[in-house]
This record gives structure tokens, sequence and C-alpha cells, in this order.
């Protein structure tokens, strides 16, 4: 194996990696506020895509209809938290479970449903001839790269800079000091489900036109997205970012060398098992202790 | 009054805590709540800010808050010092303060609050950018009290905010209480297990025992009653 022959497969990695880290980045969002992992997470960008499809096709224009596909996400992802995960916050940890369960059957088969499950081309906004004469990277993968990059810087100076920003970081971590403050925990909660079903929707966005779209599509880039927020450390935004990108670069060049294409979803097993036996806090996890 | 409680009942699921208690606080006043442990202190605290589930009445600044959500008593100027401290403690020192200030509108005026609480406990100006729960307990505590100040409370619930202080930290503290309610006019609810520096700073004192309230009175005269000087003063 050869630099020459590692590289493509390294940026392919990369290309891919960062559509990971925006799923697993979503993932570490509504982890943070409600310490449970969104088994629906996938179908609901999937679900998104559909709805961009649906613009697309109705006339819009891509970019159109990718800004009001993330509005749109935004607002469901409010709707299913205040409707459909609000009632169940007290539940036992099972009860939520199925309830995320539920929730992604539901979205999956409402799409197969309204769209049929007919495997369809979804168009990637960006030109076909090499971008700023790049040879050896697709104007995809780079476009792909440079709204991840974005999608992150966004959100970074959202949580970092913004009062209401702080109000949601606050009420992840310690909802009755937040009340005490005046924050309404509920919203922010709320808002944070809108969050991630709009990150979701960007990376269902960028994912589609390489693995096509069809109700089924998330499925595996969700369990990339998985080994990545575990391999990061699932409470850390920062490690999911890190860790998409890794499991992205991983999956292309173990794939392309070692274990053949057919296998490469082995790699995102592997490491989840792999993370959770031998460093169960990932990266930068923070290992939690509690007194019993 | 600006606080003013009557036949307040409150529980924890079917354990009772408070058998109907009544007080009041006047406008820019002290009042302490003294008690042993488990006597409903801190519960009627949580009372006031709607965080237990209470029944009776309770008026604050002439309206009716029983029943409200904590949120909105927040929005009316009662800021607590909880139990236990309550800090953000992955987020920064000057980050937890700027939280006080969530409910405001007027973000100038903010800045200006930030370095006056920094004037009342320069220590956290020292350590702003540093992460809240890496503070020592000391400077926790003033961080909560500081945190609270914030809002720009008309009242100020205090929870044990002695506790775990050394005690000239504890002076200290006290004094900068007594500044803030004599120079802003800020009133307080204190409720504290160290009753001779409670009496010390307070105007009027109350004594509960296992969810009522048994003895109210000025500070000084509580002070002076002897079952309460066998029992809470020690002498």
């Amino acid at each position: 194996m050869t630099a020459e022959a590692l590289l493509p497969q390294v940026i392919a990695g990369l290309a891919t990696g960062g559509i990971y880290a925006s799923l697993a980045l979503a993932l570490v969002m509504i982890y943070q506020a409600t310490h449970l992992v969104n088994f629906a997470q996938g179908e609901m960008a999937m679900f998104a895509t559909y709805i961009a499809w649906a613009l697309i096709n109705a006339g819009l224009g891509y970019w159109p209809a990718f800004f009001l596909t993330v509005g749109i996400a935004f607002v469901l992802g409010v709707i299913i938290e205040r409707i459909i995960i609000r009632p169940v916050e007290n539940a036992p940890v099972l009860a939520v479970v199925v309830v995320f369960i539920g929730l992604l059957v539901i979205l999956n088969s409402v799409a197969g449903w309204i769209f049929t499950y007919t495997i369809k081309s979804f168009p990637s906004p960006f030109p076909i001839e090499p971008l700023f004469g790049i040879r050896f990277m697709s104007p995809h993968q780079l476009g792909a790269i440079g709204v991840t990059l974005g999608v992150l810087a966004l959100l970074y100076a959202f949580f970092r800079f913004t009062p209401l920003g702080l109000a949601m970081r606050a009420a992840a971590q310690n909802p009755e000091s937040s009340r005490l403050v005046g924050i309404r925990v509920g919203w922010m909660l709320a808002l944070g489900w809108g969050l991630a079903a709009a990150i979701g929707a960007v990376a269902g966005m960028m994912v589609a036109p390489i693995v096509y779209l069809d109700p089924n599509m998330m499925g595996g880039v969700l369990l990339y997205a998985f080994a990545a927020a575990l391999l990061g450390g699932i409470d850390s935004p920062g490690g999911a970012v890190l860790g998409g990108l890794v499991v992205g670069v991983l999956e292309n060049v173990l794939g392309a060398f070692v274990i053949g294409n057919e296998l490469k979803l082995v790699v995102a097993l592997v490491l989840i098992i792999g993370v959770l036996l031998v460093r169960p806090s990932g990266f930068f996890g923070r290992v939690h202790v509690s007194r019993v | 009054m600006l606080l003013e409680v009557k036949a307040l009942h409150a529980s924890y699921g079917p354990t009772r805590v408070l058998h109907g208690i009544d007080f009041g606080l006047d406008e820019g006043s002290i009042t302490t709540l003294l008690g042993a442990n488990g006597a409903g202190k801190t519960t009627t605290l949580r009372a006031l800010c709607g965080m237990v589930k209470t029944s009776g009445e309770i008026r604050f600044a002439g309206k009716r808050v029983e029943g409200r959500q904590t949120e909105d008593i927040v929005r009316l100027g009662v800021a607590h010092v909880p139990d236990g401290r309550g800090t953000f403690a992955n987020l920064s020192t000057e980050e937890n303060l700027r939280l006080g200030a969530y409910t405001r509108r007027d973000k100038a005026a903010v800045q200006g609050d930030l370095e006056r609480v920094y004037g009342y406990f320069p220590r956290l100006k020292e350590r702003r950018r540093q992460q809240a729960g890496t503070l020592s307990g000391g400077e926790q505590q003033m961080l909560a009290v500081s945190r609270a100040l914030m809002l720009r409370p008309k009242l100020l619930l205090l929870d044990e905010p002695s506790f775990g202080l050394a005690p000239l930290l504890v002076q200290e503290l006290f004094s900068i209480l007594r500044a803030i309610n004599e120079k802003e006019r800020v009133s307080m609810l204190l409720v504290e297990q160290n009753a001779a520096m409670a009496l010390e700073l307070a105007d009027r004192a109350y004594l509960i025992e296992t969810g009522r309230m048994v003895l109210s009175g000025a500070a000084a005269d509580v002070k002076r009653d002897d079952s309460v000087r066998r029992a809470y003063l020690g002498y």
C-alpha cells in the first residue's frame, strides 16, 4: 500500500467522517440533556432528507430547500420533544428507550408509506467539475466537509457566546439551579431536540448523494455515529466530532485495504464493543462515580 | 410586608414536612429562620420558590405566588442561594454569574453588577475563567451568593450560607450580607445552623420545630429567650 493509494481513502474518510461527526454531535446533545441515546436520531435525519427531496421535486432550488428543511426539522424536533418525549421525562430508562425505538419504527414506516421504499437519487449541490482545481477529492466530498465545518463552527459560537447557548448548557447539567436563575428548563430541552434534529437534517442531506435516499439509508450511518460518539466520550461534543473523523477514516482505510468494503460496518461494531470494554468514557468523556 | 405566608403546608410525597406555618418579612429587613436539622427550614425556602408541593398562601410583594413555577417566581425578584450551593460545576465562574442575571433585560447594567459582586468578593474575580467546580467550598459559597445577587433581587433566600466555611470566612460573609442589605435594601430570609451569627445579623427571628413555628420575635428578644439559648446557642 503506497501513500498515493492511501491519501484518497483518508480524505474520503474525512468527508464521510464529518457527516458521522454531525450525527454523533446530535446524539451527544440529546444525551447531555436526557442521559439517553436517541435511537431515532438517524430516522429523524432520513425523514428530513425526504422533506428536502419533496421540496426540490416541487421546484424549489437546492439551497432554499436545504435551509427550509433545516427549519422544518428544527420545528419537528421541538414538537417531538414536547409531545412524545416530555410525557416520559421521569419514566424509567427502559420505557424511554422503547419510546425512542417506537419513534424510529414509526418514522421509518411513515417515510416508506409516503415516499415508497424505492431507492431515489438525491442531488448534490456541488458541481461535477473539480472545485478549486483539487483532483484527489470529489467536489461533493469537499463540499460536505465545508458544510460540516460550517455547522460545527455555528454550533460552537452559539453555545459559547450567546446567552441562550449558555442557558442550554446550564439546563443540561444542573436543571434545579437553572430553574433558580429563571431558565425555563423544559423549553431548553425542546430547543436541544430541535437543534439535534436540524443538525441531523444537514447530515442526512450531505450523506444522501453518497448512500442514495431510501427509508433505511441512515441505519449504517447511525451505527458509525454511535461508534463516533462513544469513541469521543458520549458526553463530549468535541470528542464526538473527533470520534466522527476517526471513525470515517478508519472505516474507509480498513475497508479499502484490509477487510474489504462488504465488512466496513464491522469496524463500527468492533469500535463500539471495544470502547465499552476498554475505556467506556471514550477519549474525553467524564468518568461518572456515584455513591451507592 | 414584602413576604406574607399563611398556613403553609408542604410535603414530599406522603411525608408531610410543614404543618401550617405563618410568618412574614418586612421590606428591607433580614429575618432568620432557626431550627434543628429536619425541622423544615430548607423546605420552607423551597416552598417559597415553588420547588415542593404546597398548600396555603404565599404573598410576595402583594401577589399570590403559591403554585407558580419556580422560573416565574424568580422573575418577580426572588433569588435563592440553595442548600448545597447549586454551582454549575462545568461552567466558568463568570458564566455562573452571568446565568444569575439570565432573566434580566438591562444587559448594560449586568456588566456593572458583575464588577460590583467582584468588588464584594475579589477572589471570584481572580478565578473568573476557572471552572466553578474546581473552586474551594468557601469560594463556591461566595459564588452562590454572588449569582443570586446578579438577579438584583428584592428578596434573597439564603440556605445555610455558613455551611462548611471557616469561622473567619463566616464573619466576612455575614458582614458582606449586612452591607448588601444596608446599601442595596435587599431583604433577606436567612436559614442557619449557626444561630448565634444569624441572630446577630437578623432583625427578626422565627423558630421552627418539626414543621411548626414555635417562637417569633425581634432577634434581640429571641436571643434572650431561655429555651433558645439552651437549645440553639449552647450556653
